[in-house]
């Protein structure tokens, strides 16, 4: 992996790059911060199977980790985030969203407490610059350690099974949303119990030197047990059966927007819960108390749709053709044979059990059949398997 | 002894009572499904009968399971999860394999192997069949109307089938030429259908497979290629005629269903074999189980195959001579037959190697359609085939829930096995002899297979409608032939799931649109159940 700046080679290669570029058959790669991740390596419904049945390995090195080092640490990030962390214990993991003054948001993650004075955020935009600002006046360095951590998500029913033939001790009773130090077939590891597949999942983190043991280690079982390395299309499909919202596909980042109408609060994001407006000053609680007392003009739900044609990119519409909103991700899902989506709905149609209407193109035989589908607003988490939550772990 | 009251009250706990019971909970009914075995699931079941392995006892894969109907009773928050296919295979007696890959390409390669011009016809015969299929969806959920009758409804209904026919709505309608068709391809034997097709033997053999599983017709006979038809109908996302695994085996579909009914508020009785349908005036109103508990229910609901039901359970007395004759020469004839084979390794086979995902579907043992001719030959001179034809899978491969960790489980489906042998009847000798039958012609395409058997559950028509209720043993409860079909299924004049007693219905396989784990049938007679009790619900499928 030679990474040194090159003008004929502007994409990054990950520690895992010889496996993974061995693995995609297809050559299908995508870019995702600088990096080449593959998007497809053979079949996208064996891939996007192989989480639901066994377990899938997803390259996610390029996700963006900034360690907050220094006495202020859980202080810096209280003020960032939205959610009270003052509480967080070693080890523990908390879903975070951050928002600027004006209470958009800006992006979600995860933030990993090692101790009281060391902190680590896992995100997928950049945020160096969001965060040195913030952290003025703090006691903190925050410091982006994204390339020196190798990463994998390896997510699905079997996750733990292996990692448990593997000699991962304990593993099994990791708790949803905790991590912990591993020996991992002779690599030292950071493992949680975390990731975005919305069912038994873990995510490895190492260094770059143990990367390709790490991935050679978790196919180890292949002839019990089929694991897959699973693309990017593969973790869109399960990323939406799981309700996960992404930046700058479901809204647009609030660093990032153009057009100011185009950024979203967590209330219009149904994030709400992730908001508490009872703690310490943070970014943007002002603008987001006052937005609390006020009626929603948007809201993005969760829309289960009549028929199997996908809703991409469709706009919706109330039972008087009244546009009210938008698609921003849609599917047949695999697992639920249902055909589901996240849109925006106006104030008429937030609450669960409304109906509205999507407009499908589907595309067949090089002419589009137009579909006037019925929509059901419903909760965005479709997929919710009791083996996401069990401690311990089906082993 | 008990006495309890619901407002419906089905017999049979296999997939299609199930999903009628789950609709009709659904529309806030108090449903109870009364089962005669100690577990639910008829065909579609998975047990642990060798410790460690979990069998699909009967059906074995997944196609036809309509997919409304899975969303509507939320199965897969219940458990379900298909696995598809990555491909299949059969093999010959000269090394030689010929496979199907979900990879077009590698198909394509895959039968030009054989012949380059039955690998270009491939595309023709799926895009000819795919049209099939889309003529007859629509047709799955309908209540099939009566021909002769001026009621309304069927006049309607006949309407309504005569556009799907024209398939205005999804296919611009059928042209003239394309009518008989459809009609030809209905009708014909498999054989004579895809000799229009292709020109090598293995590729019309191994499609061929699809036309007799489970029917007592040849691939000669004419109306075999229906059949394949109605293996080709259903889909996995969207891919029409592919096929998948229920994930923990069969019995997960039909486990998903009974954990829907009872959110639903339904119950479920096992352990309940009934004794009599309780017919006053020409009225059911009840049913007395074996252990003597008293069922009373406003509607009643057979699962049970029409002979079964009109045979064996409702009194003669309270029939039609006429509607009784007819039952009695309805067409259930047993034929397959059902190995499930607990494996101590992989087999190696001496044509597929390990890792070709041809390997992880369904593989058969065939060479050319005059063998499985043959093998139909010996079945009608009442002896198992000296060359049965064989469709077998490796499930755990895929689903890692069937066997212990590094062990396999192997469902095999053999056609043709009598359900009467010509000398004499059947014996505990003669279906072990028939499991070694099969076992040796496994054995000759592999090089471990004899080694690695840990145990085997051998079945044979006999074991299939004992256990299942299944009369003979036939797979469909009644066999896909025309006469047997839409309007006249299963009794011209009673195929809108009612019987000549009033309030008694029927629900499974024996009744349109047919056998397979489709659930089609079932929720087709919960939406008439429903409409005559003038009740409605919301679904994606009525």
């Amino acid at each position: 992996m030679d990474n040194t700046l090159s003008f004929t080679k502007p994409l990054l290669e990950t520690p895992f790059h010889k496996r993974t570029f061995e693995a995609c058959y297809n050559n299908d790669w995508y870019r995702w911060a600088g990096y080449k991740i593959a998007r497809e390596y053979s079949n996208t419904e064996l891939e996007y199977t192989s989480m639901r049945n066994t377990a899938g390995v997803l390259d996610i090195t390029p996700m963006h980790k900034y360690d907050i080092k220094g006495k202020d640490a859980i202080k810096f990030v209280d003020k960032l985030v939205t959610r009270d962390v003052t509480q967080i214990k070693p080890n523990q993991v908390m879903y975070i969203i951050w928002c600027n003054e004006d209470g958009n948001v800006i992006d979600d993650g995860t933030v990993f407490c090692f101790d009281k004075h060391h902190l680590r955020i896992f995100c997928a935009e950049r945020n160096l610059n969001w965060f040195s600002d913030t952290a003025i006046g703090f006691d903190v360095e925050v410091k982006d350690v994204s390339d020196s951590i190798a990463a994998l998500a390896f997510q699905g029913p079997l996750s733990c099974k292996i990692l448990h033939l593997l000699n991962v001790k304990n593993i099994e009773n990791l708790k949803p949303f905790f991590f912990d130090n591993f020996n991992l077939n002779g690599s030292k590891v950071t493992i949680s119990r975390t990731g975005f597949s919305g069912d038994l999942g873990y995510e490895i983190w190492c260094n770059p030197e143990e990367a390709i043991n790490v991935w050679d280690s978790l196919f180890k079982f292949n002839r019990d047990y089929k694991i897959l390395p699973a693309g990017m299309n593969a973790l869109e499909m399960v990323r939406i059966e799981a309700g996960f919202i992404q930046p700058n596909a479901d809204f647009m980042s609030a660093e990032q927007a153009l057009r100011p109408n185009r950024m979203r609060t967590p209330f219009e994001l149904g994030m709400g819960w992730l908001v508490d407006l009872n703690k310490n000053y943070f970014t943007g609680k002002r603008i987001l108390n006052d937005l609390k007392k006020k009626p929603l003009t948007k809201k993005l739900v969760g829309l289960d749709i009549q028929g199997d044609k996908p809703a991409i990119g469709s706009v919706l519409y109330d039972k008087n053709r009244k546009e009210i909103g938008i698609v921003t991700a849609g599917m047949w899902s695999p697992s639920l044979k249902s055909n589901i989506a996240f849109g925006y709905v106006d104030n008429h149609h937030m609450k669960i059990g409304s109906k509205v209407f999507a407009e499908i193109y589907h595309p067949e035989e090089l002419e589009y059949k137009k579909i006037w589908a019925e929509c059901l607003v419903v909760k965005k988490q479709f997929f919710n398997p009791q083996r996401r939550h069990k401690v311990p772990a089906d082993i | 002894m008990s006495k309890s009251i619901y407002d419906v009250a089905i017999i049979g706990g296999g997939h299609n009572g199930l999903t009628t019971a789950c609709y009709l909970a659904k529309a806030g009914l108090k449903v109870v499904v009364v089962e005669k075995q100690s577990y639910v699931g008829g065909a579609a079941v998975s047990r642990e009968i060798h410790p460690g392995w979990t069998y699909s006892n009967c059906s074995y894969v997944c196609s036809l399971l309509r997919p409304e109907i899975f969303r509507d009773l939320e199965l897969s928050k219940y458990g379900l999860q298909i696995i598809p296919y990555e491909g299949s295979a059969s093999m010959l007696d000269d090394g030689r394999y010929y496979a199907h890959y979900n990879d077009h390409d590698l198909t394509y390669r895959s039968i030009a192997q054989f012949s380059k011009k039955d690998a270009e016809a491939y595309d023709r015969f799926g895009k000819d069949v795919m049209r099939q299929c889309k003529i007859i969806k629509p047709l799955l959920k309908m209540t099939p109307p009566d021909p002769t009758s001026f009621a309304p409804k069927d006049i309607m209904g006949l309407f309504d089938f005569a556009k799907f026919f024209a398939a205005k709505d999804e296919l611009g309608g059928l042209g003239e030429k394309e009518i008989y068709d459809t009609i030809r391809f209905w009708t014909m034997s498999v054989r004579d259908y895809l000799e229009e097709y292709f020109e090598s033997d293995i590729v019309k053999a191994h499609l061929a497979g699809s036309a007799i599983i489970g029917t007592a017709l040849g691939p000669y006979s004419p109306g075999s290629a229906y059949v394949l038809l109605h293996h080709y109908m259903g889909e996995v996302d969207g891919t029409v005629g592919a096929w998948g695994y229920s994930r923990g085996g069969m019995g997960s579909i039909t486990k998903a269903m009974a954990a829907s009914l009872e959110a639903s508020g339904g119950e479920i009785k096992a352990g309940s074999p009934v004794n009599e349908i309780l017919i006053k005036n020409n009225k059911s109103y009840g049913m007395i189980l074996e252990n003597g508990d008293e069922i009373y229910a406003n509607k009643i609901v057979s699962n049970l195959d029409v002979k079964r039901t009109f045979l064996k359970v409702v009194e003669k007395k309270e029939l039609p001579e006429d509607f009784y004759n007819a039952v009695k020469k309805f067409k259930i004839r047993g034929s397959s037959g059902k190995l499930n084979i607990a494996l101590d390794d992989l087999p190696i086979w001496k044509s597929i190697p390990e890792g070709d995902p041809a390997g992880t579907g369904d593989l058969h043992i065939t060479q050319s359609i005059e063998e499985m001719e043959g093998a139909y030959d010996d079945w009608k001179d009442g002896r198992w085939s000296s060359l049965p034809y064989v469709d077998m899978c490796i499930p755990s491969i895929n689903d890692p829930t069937m066997a212990p960790q590094g062990k396999h489980y192997m469902s095999v489906f053999v056609q043709y096995v009598p359900y009467n042998l010509a000398d004499g009847g059947w014996t505990e000798e003669k279906r072990l002899e028939f499991g070694k039958h099969v076992m040796r012609r496994i054995g000759n395409y592999s090089t471990n297979f004899n080694d690695i058997i840990n145990h085997a559950e051998i079945r044979t028509p006999k074991e299939l409608e004992q256990e299942v209720g299944l009369t003979e043993g036939n797979i469909f409860q009644g066999e896909l032939t025309m006469d047997q079909l839409m309007f006249n299924r299963p009794i011209p004049g009673y195929a809108q799931y009612k019987t000549p007693i009033k309030n008694l219905y029927m629900c499974g396989s024996s009744t349109h649109p047919g056998g397979g784990v489709m659930g089609a049938p079932g929720a087709n007679a919960a939406r008439e159940i429903l409409i005559d009790l003038k009740k409605q619900i919301n679904t994606h499928y009525i």
